[in-house]
């Protein structure tokens, strides 16, 4: 308790009190009592020691409290103001005081990770991996996680399930953050005091017994939306003893419009899957099926880039027809900027084009003649053309995508219906409205909120936050992994386990069941939220492992339980759960009404989900937070995204604060020019202005979600927007996103061409290669080295993801630096992804490029550091010796491709204890005054050159790394874009990719020979449009 | 010799000492500043300034230790800022000493001697301030003696292809040999002070600083060799050292770095503003001190003459450098001469073509080159200028390179400032302590400008 000890000024202010509260004696008959029933507890629990502090603590003195309160960051409110984000981490050292008091618990007998005994198979230094799966919006990404003696410290994608491939998302990738987040809620509280889980389920206990006599007619479970099977059983067997107990679902990001397309066209609810890689004509009406977040991302991205190859003959068209700019809309071939309120009128024309009668509104005039070249593509590509639709367009469109998608006998082909994934698929946003309904006419007595931030992220005319602060449902319980808003409004929180440390079950978006096996022991007092539940309905001691087997093994109908549950574990998903397709038809949309028939005068306003926050759960996650958004490279912030034509036109420039009114509400926040914005719209993204995020989400951004309302989620008319006259600086990572430099010069960084063109001239990126010969200098002989490294990477592959952004930025241990410091320009990414834009703002092309260093034979660099810090391996890697480093920087100033990153201050974190079990054992942590770079993941090489050699001695046998030795970029990336081995083995991919004739290198007129080079872009536009 | 002399004052140009002087008259005159004038309340109050600034330097480098490199407005990716850009400024302001007391005593420029020992010493005091940057300016200072290659126990060498590690043995060298060089000059006045000095304790300070000088002929004899022996040393490393230093840029590939003419244009720069100073210096020390019997209109006129000389070779160098960068056909290049013409510094470039070429041209008027205070002014202007055309190479070059999305934008902050402030507190303190304690003006070498001195055959 020496921690404890010396955290706890509290016993010193106590002297105070009696200035506080001079009338309050400590009174000693209760003190006496409270020890007594503590001390019962503990004999009669025998769950783990319950401490307290002081006798006023057990007393509950305001004083206390008061103390208390001050003492310890209980979600940190009043720090934030005052300390900068990198003092205060610093400080939060500190706050392990209380996982101290608290993390006392027994740890479970399963035959898991972590080890208490390390059983014979794990070798010190040696990581193991294990299948588990983390989950977005409900929807599973299959992982494997490296785990280095019980800590989790990577993920990486499940390559033998279908819906990772091998690939995931930045939200999977960054969960890792997640787990170790220090201000994660560590503790049960109530009212934001410290108690003990005896204390909570002695509260609960009486409400939930005056309950079973009403057949639980007074509690409303809401929930997030949920695939588990396991905890759906729990819920339903909750229902079973409560009866009369009512289960809500919502989620801001939720699906509702697809499921109500779908119940359109079918009269029920189904789940649309596609596949991308029988698809050769795909036409996305607002969907940004290529970016995270979207169910099946993962997996769609592969079977698309697989289709993008020039050389196969088969490559794909994409048409993208969408309001706000996403990556999807970058690798089009063709992209129609529209109003996301005119996409409907473009279905419409083009079911009309099918010959369907759909009513009104209809394409406008310009947007005609895309809609006549798509009808014609489609058709000519009947049962290999996917029309997909986003998930904000109203259920019209999707209804009508159904139809088109039908008429050209596209289903059971390239687009699949199955049962919906989410075991409760009701309409979230009445759901939640039904809610609150029943709790502002006092129907409700508990409330428990399972998961799920509601108090921030519900619309904001339903006054969700009101009326649970108005106190008309007398108990509320929150279950979460933060303290966050709702926390906040809840009597009693308590905390949830991180998926990592937990046990449950999840589906992907194929219905394949994934199982979620911890990875560690809870770090804190946590509960899931199977086990939550089945707390609830009375089985206090059933633990998460035995809810989770005892489910399957109800499920299992085979003979041998133990060799499925055990190879469901391995393999990290079951077996034959996926849900077959079904046969349906689609009904023909005749619906006349429109949600817009508003005239389109009044400017529309875009709601989307944050491309790296996602909806705000996400807002505490640093490696999220100053991951460059795909299309504006913005970081720390959400702003109000303008096209270059309304911003001219409302004279706005960017980082000019406006105020943005709708029905009443308004929001102030940063204008941020996007190229490709259509014009009279503008766009906005969750996730922001957040209260009650942690130390690093908190006070980020504004919130979007104030203008968000029930009926109008996504897509809204009429927003006023006035100027305020201030600014607002926004911090993004790219100088520039343009090849033209402003004197009126063009670079051909991306260089690009059509297919046609292709055709004609294959070696069209290879114009300014240097030849080998010219130099006087002898060259250093590297084909007559064992190795030589390289990577390759195709850009026409690259959807932008950022996935290997965050992918590096956890094998490589690279620090997150703030807001402040991403302004001045020193983010850390070893990797990043420069996004550029060509040719018309208000509809360009863009491209996405991804620089990790270039390992250039001739490096720059190397020659000028006057400490020999950075040196060529005879591998032709361009290795960096940190501690031999003294931080001149000229290497830096010396690098055209200013890969290298310098750590101008003490970046990392030193001190946070949950941070130190995070990290990859394998790569040093780098201090203050030091360069560091990308190195091609050198500790993966040399693990594998280890392993390789061994092998080579025992067998005695020359055994080479071959292309199993994957960099962190390339194993995470979902299109498998990147590659990365020996180019000194012909037969390697790599060697296969640069001898290719679309192969050219960056900059390679330098003379800088660099080993990554990339395959340029090759598009696949509709000529008939192209010429037009 | 004496002929030299002859024709010099035989000139109708302003002689270099005014008539009048005797042997006796000289010494007494530059010996009193040291040994019987009272400091007055001027340079207190002068020396009081100078001594804060240097403890605000103290403060500044004592914060950036602590913190890092961060403190100052570099980034990715303009990695090196105000430090460099003020280490290469005093570098160049370095050079006026050594090239007026080495290369002008070769060429037997007489009209130096009055003005050699404080450039010496402003030389001197210019290196000290531009050797602060090298060791602080790397992200772990404490480290910084790694560039040096001295045996330790990782036998790890210094790396010999960069320009840096040339500069640490260009700047050290530079440093010990200016500073050997101005205390060999020192000796025999050493020697006067002690004759003259009445209290015992400071007769024995400079008497232990004259190494015994008796001014014996042997003295003077070998005291004559080993100055030339240090001048032929010293000569070449004019113009060394900034041909070292313009190596930090010319041998990298950043467009706007990476030209062969920097060497001679970085040479002819340094001469340019360490005239500048030397004049900035001069202007106000014969002023305040009554020097103007030795510091003469001559010595303004061709400090002024070497200034515009100086200048039009810089300005031949801006010039190559637009013409090539149009002439050469690299892309980079090109748009590195439109983003100094055009681009969000461009405010600086054409600062920087006033102040180094268009204001200085006032000089080729008679009138203006006698004139002290125009002098002083344009002086200014030239440190200015001088200052900013290394901060248009350094930052301008770096701030937007080859790739389109590294571009950036460097703000220097406060600590920046307090850095560059405090080194020339330090630099002003040193000069203030020098005035004080040593003779400014050489002695014995003014005393054979006298028509006395010549020997009569």
């Amino acid at each position: 308790m020496t921690n404890d000890e010396k955290n706890n000024g509290g016993l010193v202010q106590i002297k105070t009190r009696e200035d506080i509260c001079p009338t309050k004696r400590l009174d000693l008959g209760t003190v006496r009592e409270k020890i007594d029933a503590a001390t019962a507890h503990d004999t009669a629990e025998k769950t783990g020691p319950e401490y307290w502090r002081s006798l006023e603590e057990l007393a509950g003195s305001p004083a206390f409290q008061e103390a208390l309160h001050r003492e310890f960051p209980k979600g940190a409110s009043e720090w934030l103001d005052t300390v900068s984000r990198r003092g205060f981490l610093k400080v939060m050292g500190a706050s392990l005081g209380l996982a101290g008091m608290t993390g006392c618990v027994k740890l479970p007998l399963e035959p898991i990770v972590p080890y208490v005994r390390q059983p014979e198979n794990v070798i010190p230094g040696k990581p193991m991996y294990y299948a588990t799966a983390v989950t977005l919006g409900g929807y599973a990404n299959p992982v494997l996680v490296e785990s280095h003696l019980g800590r989790p410290t990577k993920i990486e994608g499940n390559d033998l399930h279908p819906a990772s491939m091998g690939g995931t998302d930045i939200f999977t990738q960054a969960s890792i953050l997640g787990l170790y987040d220090p201000d994660r809620s560590q503790t049960v509280t109530s009212m934001g005091d410290v108690r003990s889980w005896q204390a909570f389920l002695g509260a609960i206990r009486g409400p939930l017994n005056v309950q079973k006599s009403l057949q639980g007619a007074g509690i409303r479970i809401l929930t997030t939306t949920i695939t588990s099977p396991t905890l759906a059983d729990q819920i339903r067997n909750f229902q079973k003893i409560y009866p009369q107990a009512k289960w809500h679902v919502y989620e801001p990001v939720n699906r509702d419009n697809v499921l109500e397309g779908a119940k359109m066209a079918f009269g029920q609810p189904v789940e649309t899957r596609y596949d991308f890689s029988k698809a050769d004509v795909i036409v996305s009406l607002d969907a940004d099926f290529l970016s995270a977040g979207f169910p099946g991302n993962t997996r769609y991205i592969r079977d698309f880039a697989k289709r993008r190859n020039p050389d196969s003959g088969n490559m794909n068209r994409l048409y993208v027809i969408e309001s706000t700019p996403s990556s999807t809309g970058a690798k089009a071939d063709h992209r129609l900027a529209t109003q996301a309120r005119d996409v409907e009128g473009f279905a419409r024309s083009l079911a009309g084009a099918f010959g369907m009668s759909t009513g009104i509104p209809q394409a406008s005039q310009e947007q005609q003649k895309v809609v006549t070249a798509v009808a014609t593509e489609l058709k000519n590509h009947r049962g290999s053309a996917i029309v997909i639709v986003g998930d904000h367009q109203p259920p019209v469109v999707h209804a009508l995508a159904h139809s088109i998608n039908q008429l050209l006998g596209n289903i059971g082909k390239a687009v699949f219906y199955t049962d919906p994934v989410d075991v409760n698929p009701i309409n979230q946003a009445e759901s939640l409205k039904e809610l609150i309904a029943d709790m502002s006419a006092g129907k409700v007595d508990l409330l428990i909120i399972l998961g799920g931030n509601p108090a921030y992220d519900a619309p904001a005319d339903l006054n969700f936050a009101e009326t649970l602060k108005s106190g008309r449902v007398p108990l509320r319980v929150h279950h979460g992994l933060y303290q966050d808003e709702t926390a906040e409004l809840c009597q009693w929180h308590v905390p949830a386990t991180h998926e990592l440390e937990s046990w449950g079950d999840t589906r992907g978006y194929e219905g394949t069941v994934s199982v979620i096996q911890p990875l560690i022991a809870p770090l804190y007092n946590g509960k899931s939220s199977i086990e939550f539940v089945a707390l609830l309905s009375g089985q206090a001691e059933a633990t998460g492992y035995e809810l989770v087997r005892s489910y399957w093994q109800k499920q299992h109908t085979g003979t041998d339980f133990e060799q499925f549950w055990r190879k469901s574990l391995h393999d990290g998903w079951i077996e034959s759960t996926a849900f077959s397709a079904k046969q349906l038809s689609a009904k023909n949309i005749n619906e006349q009404t429109t949600l817009y028939t508003v005239s389109r005068d009044p400017i529309e306003l875009n709601i989307r989900r944050d491309p790296t926050i996602y909806d705000g759960q996400f807002s505490n996650n640093g490696w999220l937070q100053e991951l460059p958004k795909p299309m504006s490279k913005l970081t720390w912030d959400n702003a109000i995204q303008i096209g270059p034509k309304m911003a001219e036109r409302l004279q706005l420039a960017s980082k000019d604060v406006i105020e943005l009114e709708l029905n009443g509400k308004k929001v102030k926040g940063a204008v941020w020019i996007q190229a490709g914005h259509p014009d009279n719209s503008i766009t906005i993204t969750l996730g922001y202005g957040r209260t009650r995020a942690g130390r690093v989400g908190t006070a980020q951004g504004f919130n979007a979600y104030e203008l968000r309302t029930s009926a109008n989620p996504w897509i809204a008319s009429g927003v006023k927007i006035t100027k305020t006259g201030e600014t607002y600086e926004l911090a993004s990572t790219q100088g520039m996103q343009s090849m033209e430099t402003p004197d009126g010069g063009y670079r051909p960084l991306v260089r690009e061409t059509t297919l046609e063109k292709y055709k004609e001239e294959p070696k069209f990126a290879q114009e300014e290669e240097v030849p080998k010969d010219i130099t006087l200098y002898p060259d250093y002989h590297y084909e007559k080295e064992t190795y030589a490294w390289g990577m390759a990477i195709d850009l026409n592959k690259c959807v932008g993801c950022n996935n290997c952004i965050v992918a590096c930025q956890s094998e490589n241990n690279i620090a997150v630096v703030g807001k402040e410091q991403t302004l001045l320009g020193r983010h850390m990414h070893w990797m990043r992804i420069d996004a550029y834009y060509q040719g018309d703002r208000d509809n360009p092309k863009a491209f996405f490029q991804p620089v990790p260093c270039m390992q250039c034979e001739n490096a720059p660099c190397e020659v000028v550091c006057p400490v020999a810090a950075t040196n060529h391996s005879t591998e032709g890697l361009n290795d960096m010796v940190y501690n031999r480093c003294v931080g001149t920087r000229y290497c830096s100033n010396n690098c055209p491709y200013k890969v290298r990153r310098f750590n101008f201050l003490l970046f990392q974190d030193w001190e946070t204890p949950q941070y130190k079990m995070m990290r990859n054992p394998d790569v040093s942590i780098r201090s203050r005054g030091v360069m560091e770079k990308c190195t091609y993941c050198i500790q993966r090489i040399n693990e594998r050159r280890i392993d390789t050699e061994t092998a080579s001695v025992r067998e005695n046998k020359d055994i080479r790394i071959g292309d199993e030795l994957q960099t962190a970029c390339q194993q995470s990336c979902p299109a498998d874009a990147i590659v990365f081995g020996n180019i000194n083995d012909p037969n390697s991919a790599v060697s296969k990719w640069k001898a290719q004739a679309r192969n050219y290198s960056l900059l390679g007129e330098l003379n800088t020979r660099p080993r990554t080079t990339y395959l340029a872009e090759v598009r696949n536009p509709n000529p008939e449009l192209e010429s037009k | 010799m004496s002929e030299q002399y002859k024709s010099s004052t035989e000139l109708e140009r302003a002689p270099v000492i005014e008539p009048g002087h005797t042997f006796g008259t000289v010494t007494e005159k530059i010996s009193a500043i040291v040994l019987t004038r009272p400091a007055t309340n001027g340079w207190f109050i002068g020396f009081g300034i100078a001594f804060m600034m240097t403890m605000m330097l103290l403060f500044a480098l004592g914060y950036l230790f602590l913190k890092g490199t961060g403190i100052w407005g570099v980034t990715i990716p303009i990695g090196w800022g105000f430090a460099i850009v003020n280490f290469v400024w005093w570098i160049g302001i370095g050079h006026a000493g050594t090239l007026i007391s080495a290369i002008l005593l070769l060429l037997r420029q007489t009209w130096r001697n009055s003005i050699n020992r404080f450039a010496e010493a402003m030389t001197l005091f210019a290196v000290a301030a531009a050797g602060v940057f090298p060791a602080v300016h790397v992200g772990r200072p404490w480290l910084a003696y790694w560039l040096f290659p001295y045996p330790n126990t990782m036998r790890v060498w210094p790396q010999f292809r960069s320009p840096l590690m040339w500069d640490v043995f260009a700047v050290s060298t530079y440093a010990t040999i200016s500073a050997l060089f101005w205390f060999t000059g020192l000796i025999p006045d050493f020697a006067t002070l002690r004759d003259r000095s009445e209290k015992r304790w400071i007769k024995m300070v400079y008497g232990m600083l004259s190494f015994g000088w008796r001014g014996s002929a042997r003295h003077w004899h070998r005291y004559e060799t080993m100055y030339l022996l240090l001048a032929g040393l010293a000569t070449p490393l004019v113009l060394s050292v900034h041909t070292v230093v313009s190596f930090d840029f010319a041998v990298g590939i950043v467009p706007g770095w990476h030209t062969t003419i920097f060497p001679p244009y970085f040479v002819a720069g340094a001469i340019y503003s360490g005239f500048a100073m030397v004049l900035m210096l001069a202007i106000p020390i014969r002023k305040i001190y009554g020097l103007e019997d030795f510091i003469t209109e001559r010595h303004l006129q061709n400090s002024a003459k070497v200034m515009l000389a100086t200048g039009l070779i810089v300005a031949y160098g801006y010039g190559i450098e637009a013409f090539m960068g149009w002439y050469g056909g690299d892309p980079y290049d090109a748009f590195t001469l439109w983003n100094r013409l055009h681009g969000p510094y461009a405010f600086w470039y054409w600062s920087l073509l006033s102040c180094n070429i268009f204001i200085p041209q006032v000089l080729w008027i008679r009138k203006l080159r006698t004139n002290p205070i125009a002098l002083f002014f344009v002086s200014l202007v030239v440190l200015v200028g001088m200052w900013l055309e290394r901060f248009i190479i350094v930052v301008v070059s770096l701030h937007r390179d080859f790739l389109n999305s590294s571009w950036g934008m460097y703000y220097p902050t406060r600590w920046d400032y307090m850095t560059y402030f405090g080194t020339i507190g330090m630099f002003l303190a040193a000069m203030f302590l020098f005035l004080r304690f040593l003779p400014a003006i050489s002695i014995f070498e003014m005393r054979t400008l006298l028509p006395e001195a010549e020997v009569k055959e």
